[in-house]
Parts: structure tokens; C-alpha cells; sequence
């Protein structure tokens, strides 16, 4: 899944037909696609009419707060329009032009934000960079999107500037907010945010109408902001969104998640980053609510715990975080905590998510479960800050059906959601109540969804990014001339409607016979289990799927311990029978889930065997961002693949490894292979 | 980075200080100045008699013999409490922060010295004592900002890594707004990157709020990096005192450093061997 931009790289198309609902085109939820909010006249197409609006209908709400000396500073709609008054009159200024790029930096301020709708105020567009990229990543975007500005948050994005201004012709005036540490530079093109602003109120008192006239000037149709994809592959892409595509699909989703003015949200994900765009910006001028900045990045927790949102949105990474920091605590806990922790979760998890869900649930089931929210989940989710979510997101890669799960059974609305940069995020999102750990839901409101001849997701909808900035190439190939747009990824609607993505499409192959392989869908299964850390599956133009599995050193070595099993190295724990038996467990019960899908129950796993070594990066097997490099590993260990497809039960092997002071090795292995019988398909 | 900083007046001035414990001579006859918005590094081997120094300095050791001329006040010792009250913050070699206590708490205790209510009134927590605490607040939460400790807060310090510790102790010291910060061996025991850390926060104090800064250390690359003018003590007397650049090249220094037998005067030249270069 591809939350975090990229494009399908995949222009090939594929003959191959998958599965019987090929080409079924899905609507999201009927629902007009508008432009404006009703209201005709003064239309509200743009960021700054919204702003004007707001400043005007909610004055005195709060729009934005920051946790600044220890205390949460908050300012009302009214006194943001102030700060983005004086800010874009000051911008305008010092020289900034429609049409010119201005370039934002720093960690989730409200200065930074309002920079961002200053900018469009006068119709030039701003361009978030990520934080932490270091100057020579930043130079790209920077040289790129041909900024004349930049607003930063500090001192050390000054200095990544200065590192990069030569290179960066088009660079020409610098705005910092923190003047901490900026007392000796004297470049004349260095300006502190306050100094602007002040420049900017005597600009607005010289000329009064400009800063109404200029946002009167801005349409629907303008650019409102461009994206950078982070570029995990070749050169980030420039994602041009309209006010339009981002404002549409911005109240088509608050409509339909029936966000209001009282939401509650930390902004605390990059800003160069398109949901942090859409939550804390967009979604909060169209619905009027109020996001709250944390004070620094080692602080989110904790801030989190003292808002208390609910409207959250988190990676799944952070959920499994937060999930072992619990699981860790518990541990710790006294006796009594940590039997009543248990038998709460016990019932948690048979009533919970169907009580959060409404449906029927035995009496005593509801019984037990209130007397748990008063005893354990209330003080748990009070302690994550998670007592008053209404709404929790995460997208971006797949969440193991176990942590999600114990979420939702605590009664916190969490749901999955599929989406692009190009996209403006919504693509599917999963409605309450029909939230499954392995679906990302039915497409989101205004977007129709189908699955190509290939097996690919495209989409259309209002959303649709307009191109990629100066790259018509890569427009083309992602854009078809209709207007669909490819994701890359493969995926299939299930028999409730459900999208499910199974892998990137380029990856995806075929099993001799026709069902269809999807590697990566079953190694994240098989990764799912805390005794597998790593898993590389084969099968595309094979007789069926054989996987080679790395065990998990620590959680297996725990487990071994607690076994009485001795063990000296990962290799020979890796060779006991037990083990074996332990991962055999885990690879059955992949095999009955892939069973229930019938597109892909020819593609169970019938032979494995666990490696003799770790896969790892020094060794070439795995990439620096771990990702196992499938093509690289089929080569190296071509006598344990023909093994797999052979008739033996075991195998020798001579690897050569890198240790980590560059010099190498060899590992010398007699694996043994596993066989696994198979999950009858269910009856269709 | 070019620095515009103007070194002002003498702020303290030591005359012929010595300092015996029993038969022990810890300090004899030293003799130096501390400048306005200056930072002073003092270095020597072990036992020269720094921590001495600033044990005098801060009026936690009285001495023997001498003058400490401060703000103008010539006395023969300062006493801790008037020390305090007269601008003069430390940090100790060995963490002295209240273990159990948390990052807030302790930092807030570095406002003592400033808090006028008495213990009835601000035990009510009524009018102007409340006033008076939250004054005191703001001012801890500037320098948990300044030193980039928010997330820490509501930690008890016991918990803390020891490079978090110290800067802690760094925040109690610098709430107190003092004139002069004594420093007493700030990086000891620091990785890399935290004494990066910690270098940068000494400049920036010294940079944003004028503050002069004493301190001892002894790695020598920070030394000579941050400080204005470096003194150099050895088996308790002084062997230099200059620019980073003079006392690198102090053939005294280099002597000190490197090892020579100090049962020779200090008049008698060297033996012929020639001296290999310090390390810098």
C-alpha cells in the first residue's frame, strides 16, 4: 500500500485475467461531487475564503494551539486570520509573487501552517519539505520547484539552506521563526518571522484592501500546494493538487466521518506529508476544528494524553509501539493488575469490537465488558490518550490483524484506510461497522474504484491530482487518458465489496495452474507471527508456493528458554525440531487464511524450510529500509529453491557472510525442509 | 561563526588566594581575573586544584590567605548563601540534583534565592504568593525550552541518563539567572554527541543571556574550542593564563601535561631533551 506517494512504475500491461471481477467498477457512497459549499454567491473554493469565513462564523473557537513554556497557547480563528494577514501582506512585501513556490520546513508549527495559507492568499504556492532531510535531499526539492521563498522553523534549516543556496539560484529570501542561536548572522536576506509580520502590518495600513482583494483573485481551479512523494525509488515526484481536488475531497470525507468544529487533533506527522495536510489544514478550515501542535517530537505521548483527539490518525508502526510499551508495562505490573489486565482482555476481545460495532452481544458478555471499560480499558486508553477518539485512522502499510484488533476491542473506532499524495489520501476507507483487519474498506465518497484486466486498483475521483510538477512522463504513465489513475498495487474486491491490496502489482505472478501469487501478501502473514522475522515466498511460474522463513532470535529465544530448549546460535536454534514444529504451527495457520480467499487458496504454502543465517542488509539480502530482495535471495540460494521444488527432506549449504567489520565468513547448514499439508478451498 | 560579543569589565578578581587542608597545600598564591561576558576555562592535571578553585570562588572554602574582589566588594571569603544571592551559580563534578525529585521541581529550586513569600504563605498558595509561583514557573519553563528538556518534565531525575542529568543541573543553575555560571567539569563521562550538545548550550548561554561562565574540564578540544581565555593550574599554583592559542604553546603547560619531575625549581631550564609536541 503506497499511502506515502509513489506511483506505479508499471506502465506494462498484463494479459492475464485473475479472477472473475475483473474490470467491476465500485462507487463510493452516492454522493454528489461539489465544488463549493452551498451558498452560491460567496463561494468557498479556496483556503483563504475559507479562512475569511471562519474568522467570521467561529471567531472566538479555537483554531489552532501550540504547547509552548509548558502551557497551550491557543489562538481563535479570528487571531489566525490576524497572524495570516500581516504575514502574507509582509510576503507580499518583500516580493512574493502569484504563481512563485515557497518552500516550508520544520516540525508542525502554527506559524508554519499559517505560512502555508499566506502563501496561497497572494496565489503562490507553497511546498512542504520533510523535517529531517539532510541539505543534499533537500537541495532537490528545493532546486525543483524553483522556490523563491522559504519559511523555516529554526536555525538548523537556516543552515541546510545556506549549505544549498548556491545550488538553488531561484532561493532568494529566508524566513526563520526560532532566532535562537541566529544572533550572528547577518546575511541580508535572513528575516525573523516577527520582523515580517511586523513589516507586513505597516504594508497593510499603507495599503488596506490589498489582502482582500488578492484572496478574491484565487479560484478553485488554482494550484493550491505541491507534494513532494518521499521517492523511496529514483528522485521524489512534485504532486500538483488544485484547492479543488483537495477541498472536495476534504469535505467529502469530513461529510461522511461527520467531522464538526468540535473535533479534537495533534498534528504531529510531517507536514511535507499529504495527511497531515488534509487533517490539519484542509479538514480543519472545511469543518472548523481546532489541531493542536506538540511541543517537540519527544513529547507526542505525552501531549497526546493532555489533548486527548478524537480524530487520530497514526502509521501502524506507531500503534504496535504503543501496543509492546503496554504489553511491557503489564509485565511489570503487580499481581493483581496483571490478572484483571488478562481477564479483561480475554473478554475484550470476544465482546469488544462487536459491541463497538453494534451487534448482538450474550447479556452476560456486556455485563462483564462494562465492569471492564470502569476497571481497565477507561484508565488504558485515559493513560494512551485515547479516550476520546471517535475516529482513528492508519494507513500506509498493512496492520497485523492482532494489534488491530485489540484496539478496536477496546472501543476505540480504529479503521484502515488505502490512499495516494495523488489521490489527496481517500481512495477506500472502511465505513463503522463493517471494519475488517484485512480489508481497507469500499471506496471513499466521490471515488469510483476498479480493478484493471492486470489485476491493478485505479481509481477516479475528484481528488485526482492535477500532474507531476515539471515531469510529463511520469504524469502519463500514471494517469490514464480517461482520467483513471493507477495505484500499482494488485488487489481485489472481497464478496462484501471490501478492497483488498495484496501486493505491489509488479510483483505480483502466477502459480502453474493460474492461481495467482502475491509474495509479499503471504510473507506479511507469515511476519504477522511475533516467531518470524523474516519470510521470502517463491511460487510465480512454479507448481506451488515454498517459503524460506528467518525465526525471530528474540521472541524464539524466549520461547525456547521457557521450553528448557539449549541452544548457542541463531543457526542452532534455527535446526531444532521443535522449532520446526513451532513455525510448521504458524505456516498451517497461514495456509487456512489464505484458504478462505478463493483467489488465492491454490497459493498455500506447501514446502519451507528456516534458514541457517539472518537475511541481512550487509549480505546484500535485504535492503538498508529491510525489505527482503526477492530476485537476489532466488539466486544466492538456488540449491535450497531446488531443494524446495525437489523430493528431499533435507539440504546442504555453504553461504558466505559479511560481518559487520567488513570481513567474510561461511556458514555451513544441513536444513531440513517441512512439508505442509493444505487448507481445503472453501466451497464456492 | 563570528562572534560580536564585546568582553566587558572584570566581574571577579582573586588575589593571592592559598588554601591548605592540614598539611596539604591545595592552592598557593593564584592570582586571576574573571571578565564580564567572558568564558573561562580552567584546566589542569588531576589535583591541580581546580574544583579548589571554585569551592573558593563560590565561598564553599574559605582561604587561608587573599582577596576576592566581586562586583566591586573586596572580602577575604564569600559564604555560599551570599554567593548565591550575589549572582553565583555552579554545577558540581558529582550530580548534586534531588534523585526522586523531578526535572521540573528541581529546576524550580534553582529560583529559591528569588522567592520573597515565606513558607506560611506560599504553603495557602493565596494572592501573591500564587503570583509569585507562576513567575517563577515561566521562568523554569524558559530554560526547559532553552536546554530542549520539555519531554523530561515531569520526570524524577533518579531515571534520567547521566548526560540528561547534567543538563538538568545545568537548568537549576541558570534559573537562578546568575552573573557568573561555574562549571565543574560539565562533559565528564559525556559521549560525542552529548558533549556536542552540551558545548553548544554553554555557548548559547554565554551568546543569549550575557552570562560569564567558569568552568573546568578536561578535554582539552572543548576547552580550547569554547573558552575566551584558559587558566592553567598546576600542583596548586598558577603556570598560565591567556588566549587558547598562548597556553597551547606554554612550554610550562606542556610540561605539566607531559610529565617533568617537580622536584626541579621551576627556574632551573629543562634537560636537553627536546620536548615532544602536546597533543592539542
Amino acid at each position: 500500500m503506497q499511502l506515502f506517494g509513489g506511483v506505479n512504475d508499471n506502465g506494462r500491461r498484463q494479459v492475464r485475467r485473475f479472477f472473475g471481477r475483473t474490470g467491476l467498477t465500485r462507487r463510493g457512497h452516492e454522493h454528489q461531487p461539489r465544488s463549493t459549499s452551498p451558498g452560491g454567491a460567496s463561494e468557498l473554493d479556496t483556503l483563504p475564503k475559507l479562512l475569511l469565513d471562519n474568522s467570521k462564523r467561529l471567531a472566538d473557537r479555537p483554531a489552532i494551539r501550540e504547547k509552548d513554556y509548558g502551557i497551550w497557547q491557543t489562538s481563535t480563528w479570528r487571531q489566525v486570520l490576524d497572524e495570516v494577514r500581516a504575514l502574507a501582506c509582509g510576503l507580499a512585501d518583500l516580493g512574493l509573487e502569484r504563481g512563485d513556490k515557497l518552500a516550508v520546513i520544520g516540525d508542525n508549527r502554527p506559524q508554519l501552517y499559517w505560512s502555508m495559507v499566506a502563501a496561497q492568499c497572494l496565489g503562490a504556492v507553497p511546498v512542504p519539505c520533510y523535517q529531517d532531510s539532510v541539505a543534499k535531499e533537500m537541495r532537490f526539492v528545493i532546486a525543483h520547484s524553483e522556490a523563491r521563498f522559504a519559511v523555516v522553523e529554526d536555525q538548523e534549516q537556516v543552515d541546510k539552506l545556506l549549505e544549498i543556496k548556491e545550488d538553488c539560484p531561484k532561493l532568494r529570501e529566508i524566513v526563520y521563526g526560532d532566532a535562537r542561536g541566529m544572533r550572528n548572522y547577518t546575511q541580508p536576506f535572513l528575516h525573523r518571522f516577527a520582523d515580517l509580520q511586523e513589516r507586513g502590518r505597516r504594508f497593510d495600513a499603507e495599503n488596506p484592501d490589498f489582502f482582500l482583494a488578492e484572496i478574491a483573485k484565487g479560484t478553485g481551479d488554482d494550484i493550491a500546494i505541491i507534494l513532494y512523494t518521499s521517492g523511496t525509488t529514483g528522485q521524489p515526484k512534485g504532486v500538483v493538487l488544485s484547492f479543488d481536488n483537495v477541498l472536495v475531497t476534504a469535505r467529502n470525507a469530513a461529510e461522511y466521518e461527520r467531522l464538526t468544529e468540535n473535533e479534537e487533533e495533534l498534528a504531529y506527522l510531517p507536514m511535507a506529508w499529504v495527511g497531515d495536510y488534509v487533517y490539519s489544514v484542509a479538514q480543519s478550515y472545511t469543518s472548523g476544528f481546532c489541531v493542536s501542535c506538540p511541543e517537540s517530537g519527544a513529547t507526542v505521548m505525552n501531549d497526546l494524553r493532555e489533548i486527548g483527539p478524537t480524530y487520530f490518525f497514526a502509521p501502524p508502526r506507531i500503534f504496535e509501539n504503543i501496543l509492546t510499551t503496554v504489553m511491557i508495562r503489564i509485565e511489570d505490573a503487580s499481581w493483581l493488575k496483571r490478572n484483571m489486565f488478562e481477564y479483561f482482555m480475554a473478554v475484550a476481545k470476544r465482546a469488544g469490537a462487536d459491541i463497538l460495532d453494534g451487534r448482538r452481544v450474550p447479556l452476560l458478555d456486556r455485563l462483564l465488558y462494562g465492569i471492564g471499560s470502569v476497571l481497565v480499558y477507561g484508565p488504558l486508553k485515559n493513560t494512551l490518550g485515547f479516550s476520546r477518539i471517535r475516529l482513528a485512522y492508519t494507513a500506509g502499510e498493512a496492520i497485523g490483524s492482532d494489534i488491530f484488533d485489540f484496539y478496536r476491542s477496546l472501543g476505540i473506532n480504529l479503521k484502515q484506510l488505502y490512499g495516494q499524495t495523488e489521490a489527496v489520501v481517500y481512495v477506500t476507507v472502511q465505513p463503522d461497522g463493517e471494519v475488517k483487519p484485512d480489508t481497507v474498506g469500499v471506496p471513499a465518497p466521490g471515488v469510483e474504484v476498479r480493478i484493471s484486466d492486470a489485476g491493478e486498483v485505479m481509481y477516479k475521483s475528484p481528488g485526482v491530482f492535477q500532474h507531476y510538477y515539471k515531469n510529463p512522463e511520469a504524469t502519463a504513465a500514471a494517469k490514464t487518458e480517461d482520467g483513471w489513475m493507477r495505484t500499482g498495487d494488485a488487489g481485489f474486491f472481497d464478496q462484501d465489496g471490501h478492497l483488498k491490496i495484496i501486493d505491489r502489482a509488479k510483483d505480483v505472478g502466477r502459480i502453474n495452474g493460474g492461481t495467482m501469487f502475491a509474495p509479499k501478501y503471504i510473507e506479511n502473514k507469515l511476519k504477522f507471527f511475533p516467531y518470524i522475522k523474516e519470510a521470502v515466498a517463491f511460487g510465480d511460474k512454479r507448481d506451488y508456493t515454498a517459503a524460506f522463513i528467518n525465526i525471530d532470535l528474540g521472541a524464539v529465544g524466549n520461547w525456547a528458554e521457557r521450553h528448557h530448549l539449549a541452544y548457542a546460535s541463531y543457526q542452532e536454534l534455527a535446526a531444532k525440531k521443535e522449532v520446526y514444529d513451532l513455525i510448521h504451527g504458524c505456516v498451517e495457520q497461514v495456509n487456512r487464511g489464505l484458504a478462505k480467499d478463493p483467489q488465492l487458496a491454490g497459493s498455500q504454502i506447501k514446502r519451507y524450510l528456516i534458514l541457517h543465517k539472518e537475511l541481512d542488509a550487509d549480505d546484500g539480502e535485504l535492503t538498508r529500509t529491510r525489505k527482503v530482495r526477492r530476485g537476489f535471495i532466488a539466486e544466492k540460494y538456488t540449491v535450497l529453491i531446488d531443494a524446495l521444488y525437489g523430493d528431499a527432506d533435507h539440504c546442504e549449504v555453504e553461504t558466505q557472510v559479511t560481518f559487520e567489520d567488513g570481513s567474510t565468513g561461511t556458514v555451513k547448514g544441513d536444513l531440513k525442509i517441512g512439508d505442509v499439508g493444505v487448507s481445503p478451498a472453501p466451497a464456492a | 561563526m563570528i562572534s560580536n560579543k564585546h568582553i566587558g569589565e572584570v566581574l571577579l578578581k582573586l588575589e593571592d588566594i592559598s588554601l591548605s587542608f592540614g598539611g596539604v597545600q591545595a592552592l598557593s598564591n593564584v592570582s586571576f581575573e574573571v571578565r564580564e561576558h567572558e568564558i573561562l576555562g580552567i584546566i589542569g592535571p588531576n589535583g591541580a586544584g581546580k574544583s579548589s578553585m571554585l569551592n573558593v570562588i563560590n565561598g564553599f572554602y574559605h582561604p587561608d590567605e587573599g582577596r576576592i574582589t566581586y562586583k566591586g566588594t573586596t572580602r577575604k571569603d564569600m559564604r555560599p548563601h551570599e554567593a548565591a544571592r550575589q549572582g553565583i551559580a555552579r554545577t558540581f563534578q558529582n550530580i548534586a540534583l534531588f534523585k526522586g525529585m523531578t526535572t521540573l521541581d528541581n529546576i524550580m529550586t534553582g529560583r529559591n534565592t528569588k522567592m520573597r513569600r515565606n513558607f506560611l504563605w506560599q504553603a495557602l498558595y493565596l494572592g501573591p504568593a500564587r503570583k509569585e509561583e507562576m513567575e517563577h514557573r515561566e521562568a523554569a519553563e524558559r530554560i526547559i525550552d532553552f536546554l530542549e528538556i520539555e519531554a523530561i518534565r515531569k520526570t524524577p531525575v533518579g531515571r534520567l541518563p547521566y548526560g540528561l542529568q547534567k543538563r538538568v543541573e545545568l537548568g537549576r543553575a541558570l534559573t537562578a539567572e546568575p552573573d557568573l555560571l561555574l562549571l565543574d567539569e560539565p562533559m565528564a563521562g559525556m559521549n560525542l554527541e552529548e558533549k556536542e550538545d552540551m558545548c553548544r548550550f554553554i555557548l548559547d548561554v554565554n551568546d543569549e543571556f550575557g552570562t560569564t561562565i567558569a568552568l573546568i574540564e578536561h578535554d582539552m578540544g572543548v576547552v580550547m574550542d569554547i573558552s575566551d581565555r584558559v587558566v592553567v593550574l598546576d600542583y596548586g599554583r598558577k603556570i598560565a593564563d591567556g588566549s587558547p592559542d598562548e597556553v597551547r604553546t606554554n612550554q610550562d603547560v606542556i610540561d605539566a601535561y607531559l610529565g617533568v619531575p617537580h622536584d626541579i625549581p621551576p627556574d632551573t631550564p629543562p634537560d636537553d631533551t627536546p620536548h615532544a609536541n602536546p597533543q592539542p
